[in-house]
C-alpha cells in the first residue's frame, strides 16, 4: 500500500470515529425514548416499547402542548424581531457610512464580549420595576438586539451589489423599498443562516427564562428539561423522550435551511 | 445646494435604519451596564441599599469560593478550547478535500450537536455519564476499567464530562467557521507548495493556520466568552459541585442573585470581574495576531 492510500485510510478513520461519537449520543437518546428508566440504566441499546408510557407519564406531569406552544412564540416572535432589527441596523451601518455611526459601531463590538452575568441582575432589577416578570414580552425583549447577529448582516452587506442599489434609487425607489425589495431578496441565504442560529438560540434560552418566568403555565421546554433532570429518582425514559421533542423543531429547520446555511456563512466570512 | 440635500437624506436614512437597534441596545445592554458598575459600590440585602465605596472590592479579596470558580472557569478554558479548535481545524481541513468521498455527509454529521439545545445534551450526557451509566458499562464490558469511574461525583472526572460534553457540542459549529474560511483560500498556493516538496503537515501550518488566523482569532474569542459565561450544563449536569469541583463563573453569580442570600451589590462586583477578564484575554488574543501578522 503506498503511503498517499495509508494516508488517506487514516482521515477516514479519523472522520469515522468522529462521526461516530457525533452521532451516539443521538442514536442513544433516540432508543433511550423507547424504554424504561430500568433498561436504560442497564445500558440496553436497542428499542423498547415503553415510548407510550413515557408519553404518557410526561403528559401527567407537564402541560406539554403548551409548554410547546410557549417555546415556539417566543422563538418565532424574537426570531422574526431580531432578524428585522439586527438587518436593518448592518444594511444601514454598511450602506450610509458616517463617522459618527462608524464610532458607535466600534463601541458596540466592544460591547460584544460583556458576559450575560453581568446583565443579569439589573436586567432582573428593570424587568421586575416594569412588573413584566412572568411575561413573554421580558423573555423576548432583551434579545432583539443582537450584536452578533448586527456584526453578522454587516459583514454580509458587503457583498450586496451597490449597483443594484444604484439602480434602484435612479428607478426611483424610496431606500426602505430598497431595503425590502431588492436587499432582502438579494440575501436570502444571509437571513436563512440568521434564522437558524437565532431561532435555535431563542429555542434553546435557558438562563433568561429560568430567572423571568416563575409560573408552570408559562414554561418552555428547556425549562421543563432541567426540571425531569433534577428530580431525586430522574426517570430516564421520560428525559431522553423529552430531550427527542425539544430537539426536533432545531433539527428540522436545520435540514431544510441547510444549504442556504453554508452559503450563507461563507458569505459573512469573506 | 443638490448635493447637500441628498447628503442630508442619505443622513437621515442611515439613521433610520440603525435607529431601532440602538434604541434597545441601550435600553437592554449599555443601561444595565451602566447600572450594574453603580450597583457593584452598593452593599445590603434586597432592596435596601446604601452606599458601600470599595466594601464589596475587599470582600472579593477574602472570597475562597470566588477563587475556586475563577480557577475552574480558567481551567475548562485552557484545556477545552484550543482541544476544540484544533479538532475542528483537522475536521475542516479534512473535508475541504475535493477528492474525499461523503464529504457532505461527514460535515452534516459534525454539525449535528450543535443544534441540540444545551440544556437537552446536558441532560442526556447526565444519564450517559451517571454511575452506571451506558459510558461506563461500555469501559467495564470492554475490560478498560475494573470499577465504575465515579464520573459525576468526583471533582476531577466531573470537570473531564463537563469538558467532553462542551467539546461535543461546540466543535462542528467552529468547523463551519474554518471550512467557510477555506473556501476563500486560493488554490494555486497549495499546488506551488505541493509541486515544491513541502509535506502535508508543513502546508497546514505555514499555509492553512496563518490563511486562516483571523476566523481562528474570531472563533478563539468566541469561545473565550462562552467559557466564561458556561452555565447551562453546569447547573444541570452538576450543580457546580461535587464540592464546588464545577463551579463556574456564572453559576456563582446566579447562586448570589437568587439562591443563597441574595446579595445584588456583590454579584454586581462579581460579574465585573468577568468583564475585566474579558477585556485582558481579547486584547492579548488581538495582540498576538497583530504581532504575528507583522512578524510574517
Amino acid at each position: 500500500m503506498s503511503l498517499y492510500m495509508l494516508r488517506r485510510a487514516g482521515v477516514y478513520l479519523f472522520l469515522s470515529l468522529a462521526a461516530f461519537l457525533s452521532v451516539f449520543p443521538f442514536f442513544w437518546m433516540a432508543v433511550g425514548a423507547t424504554n424504561k428508566s430500568t433498561d436504560i440504566i442497564t445500558g440496553k441499546m436497542t428499542p423498547g416499547s415503553n415510548l407510550v408510557v413515557n408519553f404518557q407519564t410526561l403528559l401527567s406531569q407537564v402541560d406539554l402542548w403548551r409548554v410547546f406552544g410557549n417555546s415556539f412564540l417566543i422563538a418565532i416572535v424574537s426570531t422574526i424581531l431580531t432578524l428585522a432589527v439586527s438587518s436593518l441596523a448592518g444594511y444601514g451601518f454598511e450602506i450610509f457610512r458616517s463617522r459618527v455611526r462608524e464610532r458607535i459601531f466600534q463601541l458596540l463590538l466592544l460591547f460584544l464580549s460583556i458576559p450575560f452575568a453581568a446583565l443579569m441582575v439589573p436586567l432582573f432589577v428593570m424587568i421586575s420595576r416594569a412588573q413584566l416578570t412572568n411575561t413573554f414580552t421580558a423573555v423576548i425583549l432583551p434579545t432583539i438586539a443582537s450584536i452578533f447577529i448586527l456584526f453578522y448582516f454587516r459583514q454580509a452587506t458587503k457583498a450586496f451589489p451597490g449597483e443594484l442599489r444604484d439602480a434602484a434609487r435612479v428607478d426611483g425607489l424610496k431606500e426602505w423599498q430598497i431595503f425590502l425589495f431588492v436587499y432582502l431578496p438579494t440575501m436570502r441565504s444571509t437571513y436563512a443562516a440568521a434564522t437558524i442560529i437565532v431561532f435555535m438560540n431563542a429555542w434553546n434560552n435557558y438562563l433568561w427564562p429560568l430567572i423571568v418566568l416563575q409560573t408552570p403555565e408559562n414554561k418552555t421546554i428547556t425549562l421543563v428539561i432541567s426540571a425531569l433532570t433534577a428530580a431525586y429518582t430522574p426517570d430516564y425514559g421520560v428525559i431522553l423522550l423529552t430531550t427527542v421533542l425539544a430537539t426536533l423543531p432545531t433539527l428540522v429547520i436545520f435540514f431544510v435551511l441547510q444549504r442556504q446555511f453554508v452559503q450563507g456563512m461563507l458569505g459573512a466570512v469573506k | 445646494m443638490a448635493q447637500t440635500r441628498l447628503d442630508r437624506n442619505e443622513q437621515i436614512n442611515g439613521w433610520a435604519f440603525v435607529m431601532p437597534a440602538l434604541v434597545l441596545l441601550g435600553i437592554f445592554m449599555i443601561y444595565p451596564i451602566l447600572w450594574s458598575l453603580w450597583m457593584s459600590f452598593q452593599v445590603g440585602r434586597g432592596n435596601n441599599f446604601s452606599f458601600g465605596g470599595l466594601a464589596n472590592i475587599q470582600r472579593l479579596a477574602n472570597d475562597a469560593l470566588l477563587v475556586q470558580a475563577l480557577t475552574n472557569t480558567i481551567i475548562f478554558f485552557i484545556i477545552q478550547v484550543p482541544i476544540m479548535i484544533v479538532l475542528a481545524l483537522l475536521f475542516a481541513v479534512a473535508l475541504n478535500d475535493a477528492t474525499l468521498r461523503f464529504r457532505g455527509l461527514f460535515r452534516t454529521i459534525l454539525f449535528l450537536p450543535c443544534v441540540t439545545s444545551l440544556i437537552a445534551y446536558s441532560s442526556l450526557f447526565k444519564s450517559m455519564f451517571s454511575n452506571d451509566g451506558i459510558i461506563n458499562q461500555a469501559l467495564m464490558s470492554l475490560h478498560l476499567v475494573s470499577a465504575p469511574i465515579p464520573w459525576l461525583t468526583d471533582p476531577f472526572w466531573a470537570k473531564v464530562v463537563i469538558i467532553s460534553a462542551i467539546t461535543w457540542r461546540w466543535t462542528g459549529y467552529n468547523m463551519i467557521f474554518y471550512l467557510a474560511a477555506l473556501q476563500n483560500v486560493d488554490k494555486s498556493i497549495y499546488e506551488a507548495a505541493r509541486i515544491d516538496g513541502i509535506p502535508a503537515w508543513a502546508r497546514f501550518w505555514n499555509i492553512t493556520v496563518p490563511m486562516l488566523k483571523p476566523v481562528i482569532l474570531f472563533t478563539t474569542i468566541l469561545s473565550t466568552i462562552g467559557t466564561l459565561q458556561l452555565f447551562d450544563e453546569i447547573n444541570n449536569i452538576t450543580q457546580g459541585g461535587p464540592g464546588n469541583g464545577t463551579m463556574t463563573l456564572s453559576m456563582y453569580i446566579y447562586n448570589l442573585t437568587f439562591r443563597m442570600m441574595p446579595s445584588f451589590g456583590y454579584s454586581a462586583t462579581v460579574s465585573w470581574v468577568i468583564v475585566a477578564i474579558v477585556a485582558v484575554l481579547s486584547i492579548i488574543q488581538f495582540m498576538i495576531a497583530r504581532d504575528r501578522r507583522r512578524g510574517a
